[in-house]
């Protein structure tokens, strides 16, 4: 690349002094690492803005801020805690990614391997276009049609399932847990389909037909070909999906009945999330709640950044991937 | 050897086998049916939902004055807010975008630099793009003390345009063909005027698709604006002062209200933003198809 051109060492002809300096070439050297280190500094002001308005919050919060189980932080005494709010964001986005993995993993090995070649670049296209839906458009599909959609097959879960704790529970709504976690995994079935797309692509092909040759039918050698190779690709393409659905805001604002206690019956009137806390909360926060919506909004920002840390990792580790890492 | 096992070295595939590929086959054009239900849906219910209330005055009216039940109103406020938003997020991304790729692929030697910006670029990806809402907030608004407006929007938005713009660009340097830059060095053409000149054109519908799709993404971001933009019912076309609107906070507030003229709004503004966003990604793909060449073939 470009770090070939000027080897030092390399030949007369190719020494620095034999470029002409131009003046104008400094300049436009500094401006542009000047843009690398802007972009480096943003990141860097994200996390200190947030940390110095969250702060005067949480030294005002009368209650434990990771254990107290309400947020009334406009009261005047605000007491508030993050606990419900990221059981809320955890399970949502975890029920979302448990839905959306396999089938974002069919479409991917029906795009790479499955559909004619003519057609497979454009279904792929397809299957992208579901990415490019805003999200406040899925909020007010979901609030019109998938929640009144969702009351019959989850009174049925709940009346022939309800002795799994999950489904249990007395009253059954369609604004529940599960039907939020329905919207999140539409919303990020596409990424994770579309990197676990290229990946699958990536496999070798001496492998492929070397399993065709000994006999395998498709299924048997994508078993044996193709998954084990994108194994660690499709493991990170869900935890980027995991890492886009607990960000997920006005989706889930929409749905979420707004309580605050933590259960695991997902299709009760539960649960909240930290991004539709603050997307519901904005409106009516003092000085202090909006402190105290800043101060889940850096602890939303540290759980993504985790999440998608790892995933990057396990991409980096393998080279192969660093196309569909992009 | 004998003869019998030469006969029978490929042998017919067994009935489990077949019948275990088969269900695979069927399982993966289902998942494939599947994922894109819900893509249907939602573009059948919008264009029906959306068409009864998309009509001039929708384009061309404001909701001033005009309250949750009375018919008419529109949503040229929002409209405007939009537009005047993702034009001033993309002034602001673009560029900074642009010169990081550049300064990635064409000066960086890989060093600590190069890495930590490679790396940051990847974080800066997932960032939800509610945090960038409440930094601006936290940063623009609370500390520095100014007032909402569009503009506090357009830089909560220019923060989620960035990583796209800088990785898009990116890819599309690393095709452009070594031999280019060698010839203009060989001319004794100084390293920026090449990029200017020879790189960045090459480059340059990559580029534009790239940065469409970053347009296209932002113009749908409601929580950001939410938080920076705040909302009003009147035109206000200066983006620079006071609450502005856009079209997903629009669709935002009206679906909140109980009516259903207020619903039928919702609706149609989501078909207007549709259209926007999906417009941009064809015009995109479009660029991209047309110079392929360009790229991986």
């Amino acid at each position: 690349m470009a770090q070939d051109l000027k080897k030092p060492e390399g030949g007369p002809a190719m020494r620095r002094s034999a470029f002409r300096r131009s003046r104008g070439d400094t300049p436009f050297r500094f401006v542009s690492t000047g843009a690398g280190i802007v972009l480096l500094a943003i990141m860097a002001a994200i996390a200190v803005f947030l940390i110095a308005k969250a702060v005067p919050a949480l030294q005002a919060n009368k209650a434990n801020f990771l254990t107290y189980f309400d947020w009334t932080p406009n009261a005047t005494v605000p007491m508030f805690g993050i606990a419900v709010l990221a059981f809320g964001t955890v399970v949502s986005s975890f029920i979302a990614l448990v839905i959306a993995t396999p089938i974002a993993i069919g479409v991917a090995l029906f795009i790479s391997h499955y559909a004619p070649r003519r057609l497979a670049s454009t279904l792929g296209y397809v299957v992208d276009l579901l990415a490019a839906v805003p999200s406040v458009v899925y909020g007010l599909w979901g609030f019109t049609f998938l929640v009144p959609l969702m009351v019959p097959p989850s009174k049925f879960l709940n009346t022939y399932f309800g002795w799994i704790p999950l489904f249990g529970g007395d009253s059954v709504v369609g604004r529940s847990m599960l039907t939020a976690s329905l919207v999140l995994a539409i919303m990020i079935l596409p990424i994770i389909a579309a990197i676990s797309r290229e990946v699958f692509l990536q496999a070798p092909k001496t492998l492929e037909e070397a399993a065709y040759a000994l006999g395998a039918t498709r299924w048997e050698m994508i078993r044996m070909a193709v998954l084990p190779f994108g194994r660690p690709g499709v493991i990170s393409a869900a935890m980027l999906g995991l890492g886009r659905a607990m960000g997920e805001t006005i989706a889930v604002a929409l749905i979420f009945p707004i309580t605050f206690n933590i259960s695991f019956q997902i299709l009760s009137p539960n649960g909240n999330s930290i991004a539709a806390n603050i997307a519901n909360g904005f409106g009516e926060a003092n000085a202090i709640g909006r402190g105290a919506l800043i101060a889940s909004g850096l602890v939303l920002f540290l759980i993504t950044l985790l999440v998608n840390s790892m995933a990057r990792l396990i991409i980096a580790r393998r080279k192969e991937y660093a196309r569909a890492a992009a | 050897m004998t003869t019998a096992t030469l006969k029978t070295g490929i042998q017919p595939i067994s009935t489990g086998r077949r019948v275990k590929d088969r269900v695979v086959q069927v399982l993966v054009y289902l998942a494939f049916l599947v994922a894109v239900v819900p893509l249907v849906s939602v573009l059948y219910l919008v264009i029906k939902n959306g068409l009864a209330r998309f009509d001039m005055e929708f384009l061309t009216h404001s909701m001033r004055n005009i309250g949750p039940n009375d018919a008419g109103g529109g949503a040229y406020h929002a409209i405007v807010g939009t537009l005047e938003q993702v034009l001033l997020a993309s002034l602001i991304a673009v560029p900074i975008g642009l010169l990081t790729a550049v300064y990635l692929v064409e000066y960086s030697r890989g060093g600590r630099l190069a890495r930590a910006i490679s790396f940051f670029v990847d974080v800066m990806t997932g960032i939800p793009s509610v945090v960038a809402g409440l930094f601006i907030l936290a940063f623009w608004i609370l500390v520095l003390g100014f007032e909402f407006s569009g503009f506090a929007g357009a830089m909560a938005l220019s923060i989620l345009m960035m990583p796209t713009v800088v990785r898009a660009t990116e890819e599309m340097l690393r095709l452009v063909p070594m031999d280019l830059r060698e010839a203009a060095f060989a001319l004794g053409v100084p390293k920026w005027r090449t990029i200017v000149k020879v790189v960045l054109p090459t480059a340059l519908t990559g580029i534009v698709t790239g940065v469409m799709l970053a347009v296209a993404r932002v113009a749908g971001e409601t929580a950001p604006v939410l938080l920076t933009v705040f909302f009003t019912d009147s035109i206000n076309t200066d983006p620079f002062h006071g609450p502005q609107m856009d079209l997903p906070l629009f669709i935002f507030s009206q679906m909140q209200l109980p009516n259903q003229t207020a619903i039928d709004r919702a609706w149609a503004g989501a078909l207007t933003l549709i259209l926007i966003v999906m417009l941009l990604n064809l015009l995109a793909r479009l660029i991209s198809w047309w110079r392929s060449p360009v790229r991986k073939g």
